[in-house]
């Protein structure tokens, strides 16, 4: 497959799941090793943001909240225009490891294709248009 | 996944690779649909090598051609594949290794 949909990585961590699990769910942990700056509303559904001092900001999708073993979440691809409605999902899993832990980040749907908008693109588009113009000579005709 | 993303993608990438149709593209993102004339006059090739490249745009999807007489055809770029291909380039831009490294220094610092 040349196409990668799923990213993972593990890593191993001199730190309980406890310390890690505040590194990677609090505002303060996040601003400091991931953004420079973050707000964080804990629960599945609930919303949070990074902010670099490059003036780059992502906004997040918490979604699973399981402590100190499962955070997961969804952000935007930044490289698509912001009203695209692709996400991809980011789950980070905490296993104990002797005193500390083992991480592992697995990021996926990186390959969604977006069979709709595809479709949509320019096609919606001229058909928008034909309707419109449609619209127009049959009010014409009729007057 | 969806059997034809990668040939999407891969499309897109063939397209980009030649410097005219990069240069059409280019053109037509920058300037609006135009016919294979007026990109005949705005860069350095003939008209029916434009026409040739315009072909193989259509049929990657890249291009769309609006109904018209001939040689009054004009082609709209298409983005939708672009975003496909935007795709393909995210997941190798995506860097998880430094935030990583990052996390395990903020971890050593603050013990």
């Amino acid at each position: 497959m040349g196409f990668p949909d799923r990213i993972e990585r593990t890593v191993a961590l001199a730190h309980p799941p406890d310390k890690v699990w505040a590194a990677l769910t609090t505002a303060e942990g996040l601003g400091a090793w991931f953004g420079n700056e973050a707000t964080i509303d804990l629960r599945p559904g609930g919303a949070a943001r990074m902010r670099w001092t490059d003036g780059t900001t992502v906004e997040i999708r918490v979604e699973r909240v399981e402590q100190p073993t499962v955070f997961g979440f969804t952000w935007q691809l930044h490289e698509l225009p912001e009203d695209d409605p692709r996400r991809t999902y980011v789950e980070f899993t905490l296993e104990p490891a002797g005193a500390g832990t083992r991480l592992t980040v697995i990021e996926t749907g990186f390959a969604q294709l977006p069979e709709d908008l595809y479709r949509k693109g320019y096609d919606g588009h001229t058909q928008g248009w034909a309707t419109e113009l449609g619209e127009l000579a049959g009010y014409l005709d009729a007057a | 996944m969806p059997p034809d993303i990668e040939a999407i993608a891969e499309q897109v990438f063939t397209a980009l690779a030649d410097p005219t149709r990069r240069a059409i593209l280019a053109t037509l993102a920058a300037a609006g649909p135009a016919t294979a004339t007026d990109l005949a006059g705005c860069l350095p090739v003939t008209r029916q090598a434009i026409a040739k490249h315009l072909a193989l745009l259509a049929e990657a999807g890249l291009v769309t051609a609006e109904p018209g007489e001939r040689r009054r055809v004009r082609y709209r770029p298409r983005p939708a594949p672009m975003q496909v291909a935007q795709q393909f380039l995210a997941a190798l831009a995506r860097d998880w290794d430094g935030p990583l490294e990052a996390l395990k220094d903020h971890l050593d610092w603050s013990a």
